[in-house]
């Protein structure tokens, strides 16, 4: 998996103290993970840090509460990690 | 400052817009009831209520510089250190500057001398929500009592 991905997953073992081990491009973050939303305020800040970017949380969340989007396409890791690739290369763009 | 009322905060100093950086002053009063339980005989302000004191700081730096859009609560209070006693009578110069501006979050860094010398600092972490209807005009009116209207 990308670097992306290892970088995420130590930050949210390291933020939310969950074994490294258990953290997979599959994990969905709420589900399997058990993150409550304090702690991905947590883990967001630290991502936001790492790349240098702004997650659009509160965009995802309403998205999300709506119906518009399902959880999954924000929380499964691999698809959290696609979004972060894709605000770093808009980023750089 | 008013302990028991939680009003930490007596006047803005400065508000530096491009800097999102807050100065305010505080004088700790020469009595409240907080002091006799902290402590009997031996007055000193409580850690927590410095935390306070450099949350609400941070809270109106947050406030203004988004006029007041959303509010921030304290979800989050990390490396907090108490350098010194705090007693009555001590003037408060309370510094909060913007670390970090998230989608929904932000996240400051605050601290506070007396006569130059440091009390305390911490870094502190807020989620920023919709502003409850009731305390909207509140907030302002109590902005505008320690000049961050004006300031800002």
């Amino acid at each position: 998996m990308s670097s992306t991905f290892d970088t995420v997953a130590n930050i949210i073992a390291d933020t939310a103290d969950i074994p490294r081990d258990k953290i997979t491009p599959e994990s969905h973050a709420i589900d399997d993970l058990g993150i409550d939303s304090l702690a991905f305020l947590d883990i967001a800040f630290a991502v936001d840090k790492a790349f240098g970017i702004k997650l659009p949380l509160e965009q995802w969340t309403q998205e999300v509460n709506e119906g518009k989007v399902p959880a999954e396409e924000y929380f499964v890791l691999k698809n959290l990690v696609a979004r972060i690739d894709a605000l770093v290369a808009a980023k750089s763009a | 400052m008013r302990l028991e009322y939680f009003e930490m905060i007596d006047r803005v100093a400065r508000f530096d817009r491009e800097g999102k950086r807050l100065d305010a002053r505080s004088t700790v009063p020469m009595e409240s009831p907080v002091f006799e339980g902290h402590f009997p005989d031996h007055p000193l302000v409580p850690g927590v209520l410095l935390t306070e004191t450099m949350a609400q700081a941070s809270g109106y730096l947050l406030l203004g510089l988004v006029d007041f859009a959303h509010m921030p609560f304290l979800v989050g209070v990390d490396r907090a250190r108490f350098r010194t006693f705090v007693g009555p009578g001590t003037v408060l110069d309370i510094e909060a500057a913007v670390e970090h501006e998230g989608s929904g979050y932000a996240v400051t860094k605050a601290k506070i001398r007396a006569d130059g010398k440091a009390i305390c600092d911490a870094e502190l972490r807020f989620k920023t929500l919709p502003f409850p209807a009731e305390l909207k005009d509140r907030m302002r009116d109590r902005a505008r009592e320690i000049g961050l209207v004006e300031a800002a």
